[in-house]
Parts: structure tokens; sequence; C-alpha cells
């Protein structure tokens, strides 16, 4: 009986804890249809019918689907650029042996565990002087060398793929840039995925590069339009246009991890294992 | 042939994680401010920043938020991995819970800020309107004007933000014991509390190491939270002012890039002092049993 009980508790505690979690969320998407006033003076838990005109304020003041179109052109890219470099990397490593691989692998370890604000000003400098400031490129090219990625599909690939693999089309006379493409991409593709969804995100989400690197508002990706909220008067002074400007940038993000989130999930347990 | 396989990595980690470092180093012992031609001033960037009352006002604040962070994020994730460990429970429902706990660390932290930025606001807040409704408390509270609350509630935020990660990881090395061991332990007559103690936590160490170091390397760069959340807000912005916010306000708007580029060394010899001194107390320990 006592099992029962502290049992249920245990069970409720946890389900508190989850309702936490997805509580602002929720306030979120209700107080995204109600209007300025109504979120002022009461709180609800039901939506209200100020959708559409709180869409209205925030389409005639913020240019958001620029900004969405913005980010998911830099997200994409990047996550290619990630993804198939990062993948080449981990296998060049993992099955070739050359004069200093070990050594530059161990110096790239190192330097997954040096914090990026110390790179920070000489990266802007470097931006400024290439003349890169308000273009996409120092936002999308760094990701061709991703360290934590290339560590990960290093372990992935030695674990998942037998040397052996090689053998028949290197007798048949493949070329190695061939066998790449044709055999261990596929193999190596689960691997690849969920490193792939991580670095969406990222870039999705990245907030302080693009702050530093982007001054026309043209080019603001999405969470640097989000944060530039408090100078839209139309905006600020209205709290459930604000409300939408967030779920915009949230939405896709919930969208995507219900259908992810095992990928997800099992991506930041490997990590943490296999370290 | 290999050479061929990493040369595009290594190009770009060159050009755009490598020389940044250097230059950034370079940078610190000169006048730098972006416009001007760089002349060399030796350590005094270096000693400004140690006297510096805002650096070390800010390095306060940044540590006061962390811990706010860290005890709740860590001690929500511990306290979780012992309950889905349990061998006498046996929860079940891990796979949702830690979807729904992982949820948070997902939306962008400008989202996040924002939220509740607008869910905690003084007047019209909801989180206020649910206290004084309920009769929690009968006036609002200005969670963002009174800079003790605005530090927790940074840290709140993150350790909300953090502690699905963090559960995530452990849980994964729990999963990782054989569990033979633990069946062992229980026909011995092990209790829960012993076989937790003295299986579970020693061979979660390796784990337990690499979240706490995270934490404290990612704790103690923490920008994007506090700078959006004070953001507009002039008066309170001293009071969660982080090390990193410094950093980006000297370099950014004052245009010190010398200065900056020393304080960002000086905070990666602090990360890096700390990250040794939790690895040595973690295995220390190990050698006194």
């Amino acid at each position: 009986m006592a099992y029962t009980i502290k049992k249920s508790i245990l069970y409720i505690m946890l389900t508190a804890l989850a309702v936490l979690c997805l509580f602002p969320f929720l306030l979120m998407l209700v107080n995204a249809t109600r209007s300025g006033n109504e979120i002022m003076t009461s709180f609800s838990i039901l939506p209200g019918k100020s959708l559409a005109s709180n869409w209205k304020v925030v389409m005639d003041n913020l240019d958001i689907a620029r900004g969405f179109a913005n980010s998911l052109f830099v997200a994409i890219l990047s996550t290619a650029l990630t993804s198939y470099f990062s993948a080449l990397t981990a296998y060049g490593f993992a099955f070739y042996k050359f004069k200093g691989n070990k050594i530059i692998f161990t110096i790239i370890l190192i330097f997954m565990m040096i914090p990026s604000q110390l790179g920070m000003l000489g990266f802007y400098d470097l931006m400024t002087k290439m003349k890169l400031i308000d273009s996409y490129i120092p936002l999308i090219v760094p990701s061709i060398a991703a360290p934590g990625t290339v560590f990960f599909l290093r372990q992935y690939v030695l674990s998942v793929m037998p040397r052996s693999v090689l053998e028949a089309p290197r007798i048949d006379g493949a070329g190695e840039f061939y066998i790449f493409h044709k055999i261990v991409l596929p193999i190596m593709a689960p691997g690849i995925a969920t490193m792939a969804i991580g670095a969406f995100i990222g870039s999705w989400n990245s907030y302080l590069m693009p702050l530093i690197l982007l001054n026309n508002s043209k080019k603001w990706t999405l969470p640097v339009m989000v944060a530039s909220l408090n100078s839209v008067k139309d905006i600020s002074t209205n709290i459930g246009a604000t409300y939408v400007t967030v779920a915009i940038s949230v939405v896709p993000i919930i969208i995507m991890f219900c259908f992810c989130s095992k990928y997800i999930i099992s991506s930041i347990s490997a990590g943490s294992v296999k370290e | 042939m290999g050479w061929l396989f990493i040369a595009p990595f290594l190009i770009v980690f060159l050009t755009f994680s490598i020389y940044p470092v250097i230059r950034t180093l370079y940078l610190s012992f000169t006048d730098y401010s972006g416009f001007n031609i760089p002349t060399w001033v030796g350590l005094s960037n270096y000693s400004r920043v140690l006297k510096d009352k805002l650096f070390w006002e800010a390095f306060g604040n940044t540590l006061k938020i962390w811990g706010v962070n860290i005890v709740l994020q860590l001690g929500i994730a511990f306290l979780l991995t012992i309950v889905f460990s349990d061998i006498k429970y046996k929860m079940k429902g891990l796979g949702i819970f830690r979807a729904l706990f992982y949820l948070p660390n997902l939306i962008a932290a400008t989202s996040v800020a924002f939220l509740f930025k607008t869910l905690l606001d003084w007047k019209f807040g909801s989180v206020n309107q649910i206290l004084t409704g309920l009769g929690i408390t009968e006036t609002a509270i200005d969670w963002l004007g009174t800079p003790v609350l605005l530090r927790t509630v940074v840290g709140v935020i993150g350790a909300w933000m953090w502690f699905g990660n963090s559960f995530i990881m452990l849980m994964a090395g729990v999963q990782g014991i054989n569990g033979d061991y633990f069946e062992a332990a229980s026909i011995d007559g092990a209790g829960r509390w012993k076989i937790f103690y003295s299986i579970t936590l020693p061979l979660l160490k390796p784990i337990l190491l690499y979240v706490a170091i995270t934490s404290l390397i990612g704790g103690l760069q923490i920008f994007d939270i506090p700078y959006l959340v004070s953001l507009g807000q002039q008066k309170m912005t001293r009071s969660v002012n982080t090390a990193v916010m410094h950093l980006y306000n000297m370099a950014f708007k004052n245009r010190q890039i010398g200065y900056a580029g020393a304080l960002a060394f000086i905070l990666f010899f602090i990360i890096a002092g700390c990250s040794v001194a939790v690895y040595r107390l973690m295995y220390s320990k190990k050698e006194e049993e």
C-alpha cells in the first residue's frame, strides 16, 4: 500500500515538473490570441479572439517573414556544410594513417574545451578586414569546422563500420572519394542525421554572432529580430503582439521536436557516454 | 590521402577558429579600438581589467547567477536520476518525461528571455496575476525591478533551460552501468541507498565530472538571458551585468578591443583554473577511499 502511494506521489511530482516546463509555452500560445487589454487586466488559460489583430500588428511593424527566411537560409546551409564536412573529416581521421593524425586530433579535442568568447574579438576583427560585416558568410562557412561533430562522428564510424567494408571496392579499383560518397556516407547517415538536427537548432537559435555581425536590419535573423522588439513601439505597447512574435520563433522548433525528439535525446546521451 | 579528407576542415579551422584566438591574444597587448593601428602596450590592459571595479562586480554577478542556476539544475537532475534509476519503484514513462524536461533547452534564449520578461512583468505579467489571484501574495512582486530577485530569476531560467540536458546525460550514464551489479548487490541484501551510494555514484563519476565542467564553462560565460532580460531597463542592467556582458559592452559599445581581449583571456584562465579544481576535487576523493 505504502509502495503504491509513494509511487503515485512520485508520478504527481514528475508531472508537476513537466507542467512547469510546458506551462510558459502554453501561456504564450494563449496570450498570443488575447488582446493587450485582456492580458493586462485578467488571467486566463482559455484562448481569446484577437489572434488576427495581434498578427496584423506584428506584420505591419516587423518583417517577420524576412527574418524567418533569413534564419532558415543560414540554418539550412550551415547544417548542410557541418554534416558533409564533419563526415568527411571524421572518416579521414578514422580510416587513414598519416603523419600527425593523432596530434591534430588531440589539438582539435583541446579546442573543443576553449570558450568561444576567446576568439570572438579576433573573429570580428578578421570579418571587418575581409569586409564581411552584414554578410552571411561568417555565419555559414565556419560551420565546415565543427570539432564536436567530428569527434562524435569519428567514434560513430569506427563503431558501425568495419574496415573490411573498404577492401572489395578498393580491389575493384574504385577511387577513395567515390568509396566515401557511395559506401561510407550511407553507412554514416543515422549518425549524421543526429548531429544535423543539433546543428540546425544551434544555428536557428544563435544570437550573439548575428547580433555582432549583422547591422543591416534587412539581414537580421529571427533571434536578433525578436530581441529588437523593445524598440518597436506598436508591439511593445501591445503585449499580445509580443507574444505572437515570440510564438512565431518558438513554434517551428516545437514542431520539429515532436518529430525528432528521439534523435535529439540520443545525441546528448551518446555525447556524454562516449566521452 | 588522408590529408585530402581533412584538408577543408583544417583550412577553415585554422582561419576561423585558431587565427581569431591568436589575434585576440595579440590585440589584448595593444591599444586597439577597431580603427587605429594597434600599438603595443604590454600588460597594461590586463592590470586595468584586474583593477576594474566593474569587472569584479560583473564577475560577482556571474557567480551569484551561476550559483542559483547550478544548484537547481544539478539538484533536480540528480533527484530525477535517483527516481528513475530506483530498482524498487521501476518508474515508467522515462521517454516522455525526458522529452518534456528537455524541451526548454531547445528554444532560443532570445525567445525564452522575452517570454519570461513578459510573463514576469510587474503590472500585467501572468505570474503576478496567478500569485495574487491565488492569494499567495497581496501585492504584485517587482521581479524584474529588484536586483536580488532579478538575479535569482535569471539563475532559475538558466536551471529551467538546462536541467533536462543534465538529467539526460546522467541517466544515460546510469543506463550504461551493467545491470548485473545492481542485481548482485540487491541479492546480497544491500538497501537502495547503499546501492546508490556504493555502485551508482562511483560509476557515474566520469559523467558527473563532464556535466559539472561543461556547466561551469557555460555558466561563467552566461550572456543572452541576463543581457536580454535587462535590455531596455537602464537601471537594472548593472545588477545582472555579467562578465561576458561587460566584455561585449567594452568591445562593441566602448570600442576598447584591447581591454576586452585581456578580459576574455583573464576569464579563460579563471574558467580553466576552476575546471582543474573541479577535476581535482572529484578525483582526490577516489584515492582516499
